[in-house]
Parts: C-alpha cells; sequence; structure tokens
C-alpha cells in the first residue's frame, strides 16, 4: 500500500469536489430541503401535520441528503470517467492497487456525504422555524451511524457507477433513487408500515431505512425507531455487501 | 541501466463486445443483465494469436501493423491495462501482471486516445500525476514547468483540458507520460494528429529521452517514423508477429524492394511491354495515362533501359523517381496489403 499515491488521489478528487462545491450542495440538498419547508413547516403551520412532525422528519431530510451525496459524489464522475475517454486510467496508472482506487473513491465520497448532512441539520432547522427538538446525547453512537451511513452512500455510488453507463442515468434515478427515497422511513417512521405488513418487511431490503431509523434513534429517539444495535448491525453488513460488490464491479471495469 | 522487456506467448481474446467505455456507444447494462438471447452469441474476438518477442533495454522499438493488428492490445498487456488471455510480460524484473504495483512503477503511457482528466486544467493534470509517484511539490512545479516549455504548452497551461485541440491533448499526454520520468516510455500512435513540425519535435523528444538510458515502445501507422526513429521493429498483423529485425535488415530482407516511378507524356502498349521484359524488373504497373510504376530489384541501373525503351516507342520521359527499399513495400510483401487498406 502507497500512502503518498493514496493521499495524491484523495487530494486530487477533493480539489475536483472544492471546484464544484457549490453545485454539487445545490444539486444534492436543494430538494431536500424544498421538502422540509413544504411538510415540516407550511403543512406544520397550517395545521394539517401535527408540529411534532418537524422533528420526525429532520432525521430522514438528513439521512436521504447523506445517501444522495454519497452516491452522487462517487457514481457520477465514475460514470463520466469510464466512458470512453477513459479519464480514469490515469490513476489506474499510478503505482497503487486499482483496488484503492476505489477505496480512496470511496472515502472521497464519504467526506461529501458528511459534509452534505452536517449542513443540512442547520439548514432544514432554519427551514422549519421552531419547535425542532434534537437531541444530541448520544455523540459516539450518532457518529458511528453517520460513518456507517456515509460509507454505505459511498460504497453504493461504487457499485452504481460501475454498473451502469451514461445513457441510464436517468433511469438509475427513476428506479433506484426515486423509490429509495419514498420508501426509505425518511418522512415516517419504520414502525407505522405496521399498517401494510408486507411492506414493512419488504422495506428492509433497502439501505436508506437503516440511514433514516439509524439517525432518527440517535438524534429524534424521542419517535419510536429500530434499535439502534440493529441499524448498527444492518449498516456494517450493507457496508461489506456494498463495498465487495463494488470492489469487484470496479476491478472487472478497470481492465479490459 | 535500462529496462529490458520480455513477451512470452501472448496470447488475447476478448470474449465481450467492447465495452461502451472503450467505444463510446451508450449501452453498457453488464452481460448479466443482457437477455438470454444476447448471451449465447457472445462475440469472440481474437486479438492477439501468439506474440513472443524481446524489447533490449535502452532500445527504441517500433511496433507496426495495420489497423485492428494487435498494437494497441500488446501495449495494453504491457501496461496492465489489458488482461492476456494466455502468456506472460515481463518488465525488468517483474511479471507485469503479478507485481503491477512494480510494473506500473516503471512505466508511462501515451494511449492511443488522449485520456486525459478532464477535471483539471493541464498544469494540473501534470501537477498530480508526479504527486501520484510520489514527487515532492518542489520537483512537481519544476518539472511540469519544464515539460509545458518542452511541449509548447505554457500559454494554455492554466485552462481546462476540455477545449483543447486534438494535437494539444496529444502533446499533454505525452508530457505527461515523462512527468515522472518512467524507465520505459509506452507511446501508442504518438505522432497521430500532429502537425508536421510538431511530429519532428516529438522525435527529437524522443531521442533524447532515448539518450537517457531509457527503453521506448512505440506504435506507429508511418513508415518513416518507423524508419528513422526504432532501432528494432516488429511487424504485426493479425495477432500475430510476422517480421522482426533492424529496419536496414528487415528492408533487405524483400527481393525488388525498388520502386521507380516515371513519368511520360503518354503510355502506348508497346512501352510497358517492353518496360516488363527489362532485366530485374517484377512488375509493371501504368496509371492515369502518363505514369508507370516500376517494381524492380535495382534502381538506378535501369534508367538506361528505360530511356531506350522509350526512344524506342517513340515517348518522352519527362519525370523519374526512385524509391529505395522501403518499409511500405516490406509490408506490402509480408502482409499482402498496403498498411492503410
Ligand atoms: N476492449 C476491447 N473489447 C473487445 N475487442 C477489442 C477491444 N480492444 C480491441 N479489440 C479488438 O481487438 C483487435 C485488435 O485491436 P487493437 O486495438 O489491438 O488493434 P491496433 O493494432 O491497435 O489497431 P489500430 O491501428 O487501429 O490502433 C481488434 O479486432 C479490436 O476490435
Ligand atoms: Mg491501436
Amino acid at each position: 500500500m502507497n500512502w503518498k499515491t493514496f493521499f495524491a488521489l484523495l487530494q486530487r478528487d477533493g480539489h475536483v469536489a472544492r471546484r464544484n462545491l457549490l453545485p454539487m450542495l445545490l444539486q444534492n440538498l436543494l430538494q431536500p430541503l424544498l421538502f422540509t419547508f413544504v411538510f415540516g413547516r407550511v403543512m406544520t403551520t397550517s395545521g394539517l401535520m401535527p408540529p411534532e412532525y418537524k422533528s420526525m422528519l429532520l432525521p430522514g431530510i438528513m439521512a436521504i441528503a447523506m445517501v444522495l451525496s454519497g452516491v452522487q459524489a462517487v457514481a457520477m464522475p465514475l460514470i463520466t470517467e469510464f466512458q470512453f475517454t477513459r479519464e480514469i486510467e490515469d490513476r489506474l496508472l499510478a503505482p497503487i492497487e486499482t483496488g484503492w482506487l476505489a477505496v480512496e473513491k470511496i472515502v472521497a465520497g464519504m467526506v461529501q456525504a458528511l459534509v452534505a448532512g452536517l449542513v443540512v441539520i442547520p439548514a432544514a432547522w432554519l427551514a422549519m422555524g421552531s419547535g425542532v427538538n434534537l437531541n444530541f446525547g448520544h455523540p459516539l453512537e450518532f457518529a458511528v451511524v453517520c460513518l456507517l451511513v456515509a460509507f454505505m452512500a459511498s460504497a453504493g455510488g461504487l457499485t452504481l457507477g460501475c454498473s451502469i453507463g451514461q445513457t441510464q442515468i436517468g433511469l438509475m434515478f427513476s428506479l433506484v433513487i426515486a423509490p429509495m427515497m419514498m420508501f426509505g422511513c425518511a418522512y415516517y417512521p419504520w414502525s407505522k408500515l405496521a399498517a401494510f405488513p408486507i411492506l414493512q418487511y419488504a422495506v428492509l431490503i433497502n439501505p436508506l431505512v437503516y440511514a433514516s431509523e439509524g439517525l432518527r434513534g440517535t438524534i429524534a429517539p424521542q419517535f419510536p425507531h429500530i434499535p439502534t444495535a440493529i441499524v448498527i448491525g444492518a449498516l456494517v453488513v450493507l457496508d461489506g455487501i456494498l463495498l465487495a460488490a463494488g470492489l469487484k464491479k470496479f476491478n472487472g471495469k478497470a481492465v479490459s | 541501466m535500462g529496462i529490458a522487456i520480455r513477451i512470452e506467448h501472448l496470447r488475447k481474446v476478448y470474449d465481450s463486445p467492447p465495452p461502451s467505455a472503450a467505444r463510446g456507444a451508450g449501452f453498457s447494462f453488464t452481460s448479466v443483465r443482457s437477455g438470454p438471447k444476447q448471451e449465447k452469441k457472445k462475440t469472440e474476438i481474437v486479438a492477439l494469436e501468439d506474440v513472443s518477442m524481446e524489447i533490449g533495454a535502452g532500445e527504441i522499438f517500433g511496433l507496426l501493423g495495420p489497423n485492428g493488428a494487435g498494437k494497441s492490445t500488446t501495449i495494453g498487456i504491457l501496461t496492465t491495462r489489458t488482461h492476456p488471455t494466455s502468456g506472460r510480460a515481463i518488465l525488468g524484473e517483474y511479471d507485469v501482471w503479478k507485481q503491477q504495483v512494480k510494473a506500473k512503477q516503471l512505466i508511462g503511457v501515451v494511449p492511443q486516445r488522449p485520456n486525459l482528466d478532464f477535471a483539471l486544467t493541464a498544469r494540473e493534470i501534470l501537477l498530480f500525476h508526479g504527486a501520484y509517484f510520489g514527487q515532492s511539490g518542489r520537483e512537481r512545479e519544476q518539472k511540469s514547468q519544464a515539460l509545458l516549455e518542452k511541449f509548447k504548452l505554457t500559454d494554455r497551461a492554466d485552462q481546462m483540458v476540455r477545449g483543447f485541440s486534438g494535437g494539444m491533448m496529444q502533446r499533454l499526454s505525452i508530457a505527461r507520460a515523462m512527468m515522472h520520468d518512467p524507465e520505459v516510455l509506452f507511446l501508442d500512435e504518438p505522432s497521430a494528429g500532429l502537425d508536421p513540425q510538431t511530429r519532428l519535435l516529438l522525435w527529437e523528444i524522443i531521442r533524447d529521452y532515448n539518450r537517457a538510458g531509457k527503453t521506448i515502445v512505440l506504435t506507429t501507422h508511418y513508415m518513416d517514423e518507423a524508419d528513422s526513429l526504432c532501432e528494432r521493429l516488429a511487424i504485426i498483423d493479425h495477432g500475430r508477429i510476422i517480421a522482426q529485425g533492424t529496419p536496414q535488415d528487415l528492408k533487405s530482407s524483400i527481393p525488388g524492394g525498388y520502386l521507380l516511378r516515371l513519368r511520360f507524356n503518354r503510355v502506348p502498349e508497346e512501352l510497358t511491354a517492353a518496360l516488363q521484359v527489362l532485366s530485374g524488373v517484377s512488375e509493371v504497373r501504368s496509371k492515369d495515362g502518363t505514369g508507370v510504376d516500376v517494381y524492380a530489384d535495382r534502381g538506378g541501373p535501369l534508367i538506361s533501359g528505360i530511356v531506350t525503351a522509350a526512344q524506342g516507342s517513340g515517348v518522352d520521359l519527362c519525370d523519374v523517381h526512385i524509391a529505395e527499399p522501403s518499409l511500405e513495400t516490406l509490408f506490402l510483401h509480408h502482409t499482402g496489403r498496403s498498411l492503410r487498406d
């Protein structure tokens, strides 16, 4: 393992990400924040939603923002870089095992996911106005969940980015990302799906469920949520699966 | 010092259709997702049948061959970009596919299609490339500045490469390959898309680099390039090496290598017939009314016979050009087709 090369690769991704910081944040945060404003402010103030909904919603919005930015931060550049221009080749020729380049992509994606997640908390808070009730009493668990969610998003981005071509990006959003967001327990707690027993168990394959429930359990524990220990276990398993799948796909794409 | 290269029985069969990545087509759902019907008629392309060769340390070695001969595939295998189906590639003391990182440390690669990092400016491309290879900040600054000057890119150094012309991208791509001072430099059609002046500049740069003891492997379609630049050549066609040696050796290995291009005021039947029977002439081709190409095993000594034949038919000889045995004719001889077919 060649640390100098690894850090140089990270620096390159950091450099490019900083150059695109504003569009990137707008792309990943605008939609969740508009949702926050409409449901967390307009609907609650007008009495269509109970005021507690705000605090229930915020962890979900944070989960969505993290997953969206992590997936996109890794998948989008990979899709273009593996196109016919083979932009990534320069880095594949860097003196480091190709697997580490994939790991570097994941780390870079994690940083972006974490930044997005941390920006969302104050931003959503502002959008919703008063009455948000968060509890930062478990900082360690919160940090662990955040890291695991960020890793999951990036590793998922790696897998997706190595599985589809440029023309399927739109398809990816409508077939993968959109259902994931709707059935990711971001806008409602998982326990409330009890009225739809089949759906309740079907959504458990959705990684976003664990992100939402995990964040809810660590910063808004007053709402029903899947026990944090179980969430962490599930996240670790998902992280492992996505990492293995992503590495396999990446190595397959890296050589012809 | 210098690094030698050995290739043993390389074979490469592409069993998937070219990925969209390599071809620019949009379709790329992997074979897992394509229907069973598509899976059955899997296309197998044999790019290399069986290629063995040795490239000496500090040599400028040329790979010559028509489109689809397997040149890029060979380079790809030597540079860890293409996985061989069987056979071995050894770079210095490392097996390229078993010790990839060691091998990557030794090589610089200029691919056939520029694969520049479009998210960066020209200077950043060089700086980051140096960083990947562990160069210090100072070293990178100096080296990149020197290379930008050498390849005449200083005035565009801080622009995104997306807007570069093809030749500029090619130049930058060569500069990048030299950034970390690799022991072996691979250039896949380095002069494609370069203007004649830049091409000469590039040859000079390549020779200079070689003088420092570096091994250089290049592919080309240009006979003059192979002829004047390469110390040794291999001619490859249909995934096999069909001839190798110094350009001189290769040229002297073919009979009747001279080509006399003649021009008359007109070309009657009897003239071509008279030329045909001159001693040493193997083929006569007349074209567009006034020109005649004579293939023969000698050049100058034939002139007097040609003049006599022309007088005999009552026509004037207007122009004579004698082409010495060239790689072009050599290529024709070995493959039965011209390099550009
Ligand atoms: N990634 C790929 N997937 C499938 N087939 C490929 C791939 N790359 C090359 N081929 C095939 O392998 C054969 C050899 O190609 P290669 O690129 O090595 O030729 P080349 O000698 O470099 O030709 P050119 O002069 O056109 O560059 C061709 O038939 C080509 O279609
Ligand atoms: Mg080629």
